[in-house]
């Protein structure tokens, strides 16, 4: 079903129309009411009048995630607070998280595009939906609830953990849909194994995963194992949360950015410059509708190519393929974003903690764990047992504490930790997603 | 009254022990004391040797994170009743022991005890006014 026939079957030279138009009204409002942005386009010479078509848009400068960390936390709202209605965090590249603001009407707008999601899923009113996505800072538990309930659907706002009783509820309600992470719906299959439940048992008919990357292999599983039809859905807090594109049920290949909302451009990583339409490279989005927190030429440092061709569900909007990359060494544990630099700010703060670690990252099962290696230097190393036990506890702590996911923490000897020329190898990533 | 020791850091793999035993004896150092504190995740090994600079010059240059630490020698007669005597001085004074180690001499019927506390100077004064003999570092490396 499609939730919104007019905009997301828009023909083409009509959909461009409306995107100059908020592209307009966007870089106008970003000029004006935000010092950053302004800087910015200065130094690169444009004036919002020089927006005149939608290729001028190549003539923005980017946004990175380093420009937000530069005006944490509220520096590039355009609106003052008494119109944020609410805000939501995730992960920073060091300490500090990246904020993103929503008025009343971004509210509605991350609804709109949630319950078009949740419609290209398959889902309708009536639906008993059970949202496994965190509730809190993380965008996936609210986000996709608002969608859920313009759609006219149940929703069970269950969040993550206690999987036990999770599967107790979705028996006892009958739920049509599941929303979580790929690989919680993994654990939940693995757990209803080891309870005996078959997935017969349950009334499920589509899972909506996302929040972090997985393959058609896992695809196949998840769907023999619980039963339903597994459709992947994409989005990120500072673009606006869960609902950025989605995958048609119809198809079930690529997933159709609603652009009369975000505008998809695919740059080369190094170059910048704008790459053929169809080419892979890292998906740069601008907000054209947001109100407080809007962002342009954002770099999502994910990689992926678009698919210009129309889809056989009738809907007129691109499609991204499958995010298969990183520009950075971002890792996505268990749905969290986890940055290398994060974990480096935290063994930096600890004195006499050397800066060679790595992080080994491997799948237990579904579950991601995530080790890692800190060098004991003469200086945190002590002959008491106990001590030594404290130092790695704290680390593991404080760890947590920042990015919100746990780990284990192996001490090695030091100068064990390879050493490469140039960029070191921070992260060894044994998954095979 | 206090005695060096030397306490090496242990990746819990498999050879590390090895490596440190020949790095010693390639350089003519000898052991005189040791023990192994072990946890399911890495190794502490403490070493009391012949010539202390000269191992934790060796095992740096291996590579290898060594601390060194005072700690208390002390010598009883080896029989029943030699060890819990001195422990009892130490409970009785509200001493703490961090950890301890023994071996038994070869050229005489005593006992040596190495202990870790957290201040050494109490313990030893604690110790002698309870008459309890203390070794010197240059009588713990002649044994």
């Amino acid at each position: 079903m499609i939730w919104n026939e007019e905009f997301e079957t828009l023909p083409r030279e009509e959909l461009e129309i409306l995107q100059l138009k908020r592209l307009k009204d966007l870089v106008q409002r970003s000029y004006y009411r935000v010092k950053p942005y302004r800087d910015k386009m200065d130094e690169a010479g444009i004036k919002p009048e020089h927006i005149r078509s939608l290729a001028d848009l190549q003539k923005l400068p980017f946004t990175t995630k380093d420009f937000l960390r530069d005006n944490y936390p509220f520096g590039l709202f355009t609106l003052p607070l008494d119109q944020v209605v609410r805000v939501h965090a995730s992960s920073g590249t060091t300490g500090k998280p990246t904020v993103v603001g929503y008025t009343k009407r971004d509210i509605e707008t991350w609804a709109e595009v949630m319950a078009r999601a949740l419609a290209c899923g398959g889902v309708h009113r009536g639906d008993v939906v059970h949202n496994a996505y965190g509730y809190g800072l993380f965008t996936g538990g609210l986000g996709a609830h608002y969608g859920a309930e313009k759609l006219g659907a149940t929703v069970v706002p269950i969040s993550g953990g206690q999987t036990k009783r999770q599967i107790m509820i979705m028996q006892d309600f009958g739920s049509n849909v599941l929303l979580a992470t790929p690989s919680y719906a993994l654990n939940i299959a693995e757990t209803m194994e080891d309870m005996g439940v078959d997935s017969s048992k349950l009334s499920l008919r589509v899972g909506i995963f996302g929040a972090e990357p997985w393959s058609e292999n896992m695809r196949e599983e998840v769907e023999k194992k619980l039963g339903l039809k597994a459709i992947d859905i994409y989005g990120l807090s500072e673009i606006i949360g869960p609902g950025v594109s989605m995958e048609c049920i119809e198809a079930q290949h690529g997933m159709h950015i609603f652009e009369d909302h975000f505008m998809p451009e695919i740059i080369d990583p190094d170059s910048g410059q704008v790459l053929p339409l169809g080419e892979k490279g890292e998906l740069v989005f601008t907000t054209l509708t947001k109100q407080a927190f809007p962002l342009i030429r954002y770099r999502t440092k994910d990689i992926t190519r678009l698919i210009a061709e129309p889809c056989i569900c009738g809907r007129t909007f691109m499609r991204m393929e499958k995010i298969t990359g990183r520009t950075d060494d971002m890792l996505i544990i268990r749905g969290v974003n986890v940055f290398p630099t994060q974990v480096e700010h935290v063994l930096m703060g600890i004195e006499g903690v050397e800066p060679h670690y790595q992080i080994i990252v491997n799948r237990e099962g579904s579950m991601d764990t995530m080790e890692v290696q800190v060098e004991v230097s003469e200086q945190l190393f002590s002959d008491e047992v106990k001590n030594l036990e404290k130092l790695s506890k704290r680390i593991q702590v404080e760890i947590k504490d920042l990015i919100g996911s746990s780990c284990k923490i192996t001490l090695v000897e030091p100068k064990t930790i390879q050493r490469s020329e140039g960029k070191a190898k921070r992260v060894i990533d044994n998954r095979k997603i | 009254m206090k005695v060096d020791q030397i306490a090496v850091f242990l990746e819990n793999k498999s050879g590390r022990l090895a490596a440190i035993t020949k790095a010693l004896s390639d350089n003519n150092i000898n052991i005189r004391a040791l023990s192994v504190a072990d946890t399911a995740d890495f190794g502490i090994l403490r070493l009391i040797v012949d010539d202390t600079d000269k191992a934790t010059r060796v095992l740096k240059e291996e590579g290898f994170t060594v601390g060194k630490t005072d700690v208390v020698a002390v010598e009883v007669a080896d029989k029943p009743g030699g060890l819990g005597r001195v422990l009892a001085v130490l409970h009785e004074a509200g001493i703490n022991v961090e950890y301890m180690y023994a071996f038994v001499e070869k050229s005489s019927e005593n006992a040596v005890l190495i202990f870790r506390f957290d201040d050494p100077d109490m313990a030893i004064t604690i110790l002698q006014n309870a008459g309890i003999k203390i070794l010197t570092g240059e009588e713990v490396r002649s044994i």
